[in-house]
C-alpha cells in the first residue's frame, strides 16, 4: 500500500499566508496563516477525509490543490507532476485531472444556463466534443448522476438542493479527473439528501476508481465515506490516520474533544464529554509551541514553547503531540 | 397578569400549539406552510421540532410570538394557548409585552441577531430596562450576572464590547443571556448551534441543559440534528411538509420509531459506531409547497405506501405512550395485519 | 443574485404596474415617431411658411408653427429621430465600453480594479455639462460630436455599475467552477458572468436614454449640439426661446416632447427593475 506509485496527490509543506494589512502602528506586518505547512498524500482510489472547525484552512487547503487559490509556498503535485511551477497551459491540462464539488448548491451553478450547458462546459472549454456527441455524453453523465433525461434542458433554480449538487458532480466528472476535491458537497444538503448524495459518490468512486479529497466539517459524514482522515486547526494538520483508528483510539487531544463532541442519534449513550473551553485562537495571532495548547486539558510546560513535531507514530497513523 | 404556578390548572401544559395554520403570499399564489399543527410544550419541558428545510418547523415556532413576517406571511387558524392564554387574540402591544418576558428566543444566526453599533451590554441592558423598571446600576449589574450566567470569562469588560469583538459561541452566549434576563417560562431556540463549530455547539448544548436546570424554563427547540435531540430533548415532534407527522417521548422515537419518515430520517444519519456500506436514504425529494402531494404527504416516497395513502390524510393517533403518530399504517381498526408485519 | 426566472413571470410583473405601463406606451409612441416620421408628418420639417410665421395651434397646423413658419408637430416627429438616434448611440456606446471596463475591473479586483477605477473617477469628478461643452467647442457642431462628447461623459454609470455587480458575482462558486476547468478569461467574462448581469444592464441602459436627451437638448439650446436647420427638439427650444409670452406653443410643444420621452424611459425602467429583480422592492 506504501508504494510509490501508488501516489496519487502529494502535497509538501503547503502554505498560504494572507497579508491582512500592509504595516501594523507597530511596523510588524499582520499575516493570516491559513495554511501553516501541511503535508500529505493521496493514494490513489481512496478518499482522505479532512476535517476541522471553521477556519481552521480545509478549504483553503482544497482549493490550493485545485488551484483556484495560489499557494504562497509548499509544493503539491499530481502522479508526479509539480502543479505549483506549472505553465498556464499546462494547468489547464491538468485540470482535466482535478475537478471540485462545492459546498453551495446554489451558487455553484451558472442561475442562466440550462443543466445541458453546465455539464457540457467543460468539453466546450477544452473543445473536446460538438453537437450531438456533446449531447450525448452529457445526458449520459445525467443518467450516471441519477437525474432524469428532461433535466437537460431545465434550469438550475427548477430543482431541489439535491439534485443541484448531482448537477455539480456531473460538471466535475465530465473530464473523467482523477481526483475530486469535494469542498462540504453535503453540508447545506437535508439528512435525507445527504444519504443520498454520499451513495451515490461512493457508488461513482468504485465505477470510475476516483481518488477523493473530502473536506467537511460533519464528523459522521467523513466516517462514513473516508479510508483515511486528517485533522486540521488553526493551519496545521494535527493528526492523520485510518479511518477507524483515528476514530476509535484518537492520538491528539483536539481530535479526542472534537469526536466527543458530536452529538449522537441516541439517548442511551453514556460516554465522556471532553468539552473544550474557549475559541479556536485566532490564526492571525498564533500562540507559540503547540496551536492547540490554550484549550489542551493535558497542557505541559513543553507545549507552551516548543512546537510538536509531526511524526509516524506506527502504521502510518501521524500526529503532532509532545504527549505521544 | 398573573399566570405563575397558582394551582388552579396543575397538569395544563406550559405551551399549547392546536390546529395552527399559516399561509405565504408567493409568486404563484398563497401556499400553506404549516397546515394544521398541534403540538405542546409541558412546565419545564425540552420539546424539539424537527424537520428539513422547508417543513414549517421555524413557521411555526415565530407564530407563537405573532413574528410570523407579514404582509407574505399570514396565521390563517388554529390556537396558540400560553399558561392558558390564547395569544391569537392579543394585541400588538400586549404581545410586546409577552415576548422577551414570558417568552424569549434565540436564532440561528447570532451575528445578525446582534445590532452591530452597540455595545453587548447596551443590549442586555436593554432587554432587561424594557420590562422591568430598574436602575441603570441595577441594569449593569444584572447583565454582568447574565454573562457570567452563560459561562463568558471576564463578563465586566465583555459589557462594553461590540458584537463583532466576539466570536460566534460568545455571539451566541450573549444572546442566550439576553434572552434569559427576564426570566422567561419558555425559551424557543431556533437552530441555535447551526452556525456554530462541534465543540463550541457542545458548550451551548451544555449550557443550555444547565440553565435549565437551574431556572426551569421550558425549551421549544427547532432543529435538523436527530444528535441534538437525542442529547437535550426530552420529547420530540417531527414535522414533514408542514404537518406533524410523529410525536413521541425521545426514548421511543429513536428505539422504535413509528412513522416510515422518522425511520428514514434515522436510517440516513451515518453512524459513527458501526460501520455500513451503503446509507438508507429516503428517496425522492421534499415536495415544494407549490405542489404538495394529495393525501399523506410523505406517500411518494414512503416504502410502505399504499393505495389508501393518495387518497386520504391520516390523523394523529395515540399508539404507545405518549407516541403519535399519523400514518395509515397504524390508523385502521381493519387493517390490523397491516401493522403486524412490519 | 438574480434568478433566472421564466419570461412570463418577469412580464406579469411587468404590467401589473399602470405607471410602467404609461412607460412604456411614451416608448412605443416614440418609436413610432422615429420610424413613420415622414408619413405621420402633415409638412416637410423644414419648409418654411413664411407668411403663417407663429400662427397658433389650429386645424391647418395642429401644434402651430414657429417664428420661421415651420410646422411644429412635424418637427417634432422628425426632432424624436435625432433623439432617439442619440440616446441609443450614447448608450450602445457606454454599454460597450463601461460594460468591458467595469468586467474587467471587477473580475479582476485589486490593482487592475484601482487603476481602471480611479480612470472613471477622473471622468465622473467632471460635470458633465462642462465636459461637453468643452468637446463640443473643440470639434464643433454635428450629431456625430453630441454623441462621442455624450459617451465619453456616459460610460461611467455602465462602468461602475458592472464593476459593483462582477465583484460580488467572481466570488460565487460557479465561476470557481469554470476556473477550474480550465476556462479562459474572455469565456469567463462574457459567456459566465456577463449573462448573469443583463438584468442591470437592461435597466441601466432604459434609463440612461433619458440622460443624453436632456443634455443634447440643452446644448443644442446653447447653440453648440445640433446645427439649427435640423429638426432637433433642444433646437426648437433654442429658436423660439425670446417668444415665450407670444407665442408659447412654438416652445411648449417641444418641451412636452422632451419631458414625456424622459419620463417614458425613467417610468419604465422603474419598472423593469422591479420586474427583473423582486428584491428591489420595497
Amino acid at each position: 500500500m506504501n508504494q510509490e506509485s501508488d501516489v496519487l496527490l502529494e502535497v509538501r509543506d503547503l502554505k498560504k499566508h494572507y497579508v491582512l494589512s500592509k504595516r501594523t502602528v507597530f511596523g510588524r506586518r499582520e499575516v493570516l496563516r491559513a495554511v501553516d505547512g501541511i503535508s500529505f498524500s493521496l493514494r490513489r482510489g481512496e478518499t482522505l477525509g479532512l476535517v476541522g472547525e471553521s477556519g481552521c484552512g480545509k478549504t483553503t487547503t482544497g482549493k490550493c490543490i485545485v488551484r483556484l487559490i495560489e499557494p504562497t509556498s509548499g509544493q503539491i503535485s499530481l502522479e508526479g507532476e509539480d502543479v505549483v511551477g506549472a505553465s498556464p497551459d499546462r494547468i489547464r491540462e491538468i485540470r482535466k485531472q482535478m475537478q471540485i464539488i462545492f459546498q453551495d448548491p446554489y451558487s455553484s451553478l451558472n442561475p442562466r444556463m440550462t443543466v445541458g450547458q453546465i455539464v457540457g462546459e467543460p468539453f466546450a472549454i477544452h473543445g473536446i466534443c460538438a453537437g450531438k456527441e456533446r449531447r450525448q455524453r452529457v445526458e449520459a453523465l445525467i443518467d450516471r448522476v441519477g437525474l432524469t433525461r428532461d433535466s437537460y434542458t431545465r434550469f438550475p433554480h427548477e430543482f431541489s438542493g439535491g439534485q443541484r449538487q448531482r448537477v455539480g458532480i456531473a460538471r466535475a466528472l465530465a473530464l473523467n479527473p482523477k481526483l475530486v476535491v469535494c469542498d462540504e458537497p453535503v453540508s447545506a444538503l437535508d439528512v435525507s439528501i445527504q444519504a443520498q448524495v454520499l451513495n451515490l459518490m461512493v457508488q461513482l468512486q468504485k465505477e470510475s476508481g476516483l481518488t477523493y479529497l473530502f473536506i467537511s466539517h460533519g464528523l459522521s459524514a467523513v466516517k462514513h465515506i473516508s479510508r483515511r482522515v486528517g485533522v486540521m486547526y488553526l493551519g496545521k494538520l494535527v493528526e492523520l490516520g485510518e479511518t477507524e483508528a483515528l476514530f476509535s483510539s484518537p492520538l491528539h487531544p483536539y481530535t479526542e474533544a472534537l469526536m466527543s463532541a458530536i452529538p449522537r442519534p441516541d439517548p442511551d449513550i453514556v460516554r465522556e464529554r471532553v468539552l473544550l473551553e474557549g475559541d479556536a485562537t485566532d490564526s492571525n495571532h498564533p500562540p507559540s509551541g503547540c496551536p492547540f495548547h490554550a484549550r489542551c486539558r493535558y497542557r505541559m510546560a513543553v507545549c507552551e514553547n516548543e512546537e510538536p513535531a509531526w511524526r509516524d507514530l506506527g502504521g502510518g497513523h501521524f500526529a503532532a503531540c509532545h504527549l505521544r | 397578569m398573573m399566570y405563575a404556578d397558582d394551582g388552579a390548572q396543575p397538569m395544563a401544559p406550559l405551551l399549547e400549539i392546536e390546529n395552527l395554520r399559516v399561509t405565504f403570499d408567493g409568486e404563484d399564489g398563497e401556499v400553506t406552510a404549516v397546515n394544521g399543527v398541534t403540538l405542546s410544550v409541558g412546565q419545564g419541558e425540552t420539546v424539539a421540532l424537527v424537520g428539513e428545510s422547508g417543513c414549517g418547523k421555524s413557521m411555526t415556532a415565530l407564530s407563537v410570538l405573532r413574528l410570523v413576517p407579514a404582509p407574505l406571511g399570514a396565521i390563517r387558524g388554529g390556537s396558540v394557548r400560553f399558561a392558558g392564554e390564547e395569544l391569537l387574540m392579543k394585541t400588538v402591544e400586549q404581545m410586546q409585552e409577552i415576548r422577551g418576558r414570558d417568552i424569549a428566543m434565540i436564532f440561528q444566526e447570532p451575528m445578525t441577531s446582534l445590532n452591530p453599533v452597540f455595545t453587548c451590554g447596551d443590549q442586555i441592558m436593554e432587554a432587561i430596562t424594557r420590562h422591568r423598571v430598574v436602575s441603570k446600576r441595577e441594569a449593569r449589574e444584572q447583565a454582568v450576572e447574565m454573562l457570567r450566567l452563560v459561562g463568558i470569562p471576564m463578563p465586566e469588560r465583555r459589557l462594553y464590547e461590540y458584537p463583532h469583538q466576539l466570536s460566534g459561541g460568545m455571539r451566541q452566549r450573549v444572546m442566550i443571556g439576553m434572552a434569559l434576563c427576564c426570566a422567561p417560562k419558555l425559551l424557543i431556540a431556533d437552530e441555535p448551534t447551526t452556525a456554530l463549530d462541534v465543540t463550541i455547539q457542545a458548550q451551548i448544548l451544555d449550557l443550555l441543559r444547565t440553565l435549565k436546570r437551574k431556572i426551569g424554563m421550558a425549551i421549544l427547540l427547532i432543529t435538523h440534528d436527530l444528535g441534538i435531540v437525542a442529547e437535550v430533548a426530552e420529547r420530540v415532534v417531527i414535522m414533514y411538509a408542514g404537518e406533524v407527522v410523529e410525536e413521541a417521548p425521545v426514548r421511543s422515537l429513536f428505539k422504535k420509531p413509528a412513522h416510515p419518515y422518522t425511520r428514514g430520517l434515522l436510517g440516513s444519519v451515518p453512524k459513527l459506531d458501526r460501520k455500513e456500506e451503503e446509507l438508507k436514504t429516503i428517496p425522492g425529494n421534499v415536495p415544494s409547497l407549490k405542489s404538495m402531494p394529495s393525501g399523506c404527504r410523505f406517500h411518494p416516497r414512503c416504502p410502505n405506501a399504499r393505495s389508501l395513502c393518495a387518497k386520504a390524510a391520516p390523523a394523529l393517533l395515540e399508539i404507545g405512550e405518549g407516541q403519535r403518530v399519523a400514518c395509515w399504517l397504524y390508523g385502521l381498526p381493519s387493517d390490523r395485519e397491516g401493522v403486524e408485519t412490519l | 443574485m438574480i434568478a433566472s426566472e421564466n419570461r412570463g413571470r418577469v412580464l406579469r410583473r411587468l404590467f401589473r404596474r399602470p405607471l410602467t405601463v404609461i412607460g412604456l406606451f411614451l416608448i412605443l409612441a416614440n418609436i413610432v415617431m422615429v420610424l413613420f416620421a415622414p408619413v405621420l408628418s402633415p409638412y416637410n420639417p423644414e419648409e418654411m411658411h413664411l407668411k403663417d410665421r407663429h400662427s397658433p395651434p389650429s386645424m391647418k397646423y395642429l401644434l402651430g408653427t414657429d417664428f420661421y413658419g415651420r410646422d411644429i408637430l412635424s418637427r417634432i416627429i422628425h426632432g424624436s429621430r435625432i433623439s432617439f438616434t442619440l440616446g441609443l448611440s450614447v448608450v450602445a456606446g457606454g454599454l460597450l465600453f463601461g460594460t468591458t471596463l467595469g468586467l474587467v475591473a471587477g473580475y479582476f479586483g485589486g490593482r487592475v480594479d484601482s487603476l481602471l477605477m480611479r480612470v472613471t473617477d477622473i471622468f465622473l469628478a467632471f460635470p458633465q455639462m462642462v465636459f461637453a461643452m468643452a468637446i463640443m467647442s473643440v470639434r464643433g457642431q454635428g450629431f456625430g460630436n453630441v454623441v462621442l462628447a455624450l459617451t465619453l461623459t456616459g460610460w461611467t454609470a455602465f462602468a461602475r455599475l458592472v464593476r459593483a455587480e462582477a465583484l460580488s458575482l467572481r466570488d460565487l462558486e460557479f465561476v470557481q467552477a469554470v476556473q477550474s476547468l480550465g476556462a479562459r478569461t474572455p469565456r469567463i467574462l462574457f459567456r459566465h458572468l456577463l449573462p448573469n448581469l443583463m438584468a442591470p444592464i437592461i435597466v441601466q441602459a432604459t434609463m440612461g436614454m433619458a440622460t443624453p436627451i436632456l443634455t443634447e437638448a440643452a446644448l443644442t439650446f446653447l447653440g453648440i449640439g445640433i446645427p439649427p436647420n435640423v429638426p432637433s427638439w433642444g433646437g426648437m427650444l433654442s429658436v423660439d426661446r425670446d417668444f415665450m409670452e407670444t407665442a408659447w406653443w412654438s416652445v411648449t410643444f417641444p418641451g412636452l416632447a422632451i419631458a414625456c420621452t424622459v419620463l417614458g424611459f425613467n417610468l419604465f425602467g422603474d419598472g423593469l427593475r422591479d420586474a427583473l429583480d423582486p428584491k428591489l422592492r420595497a
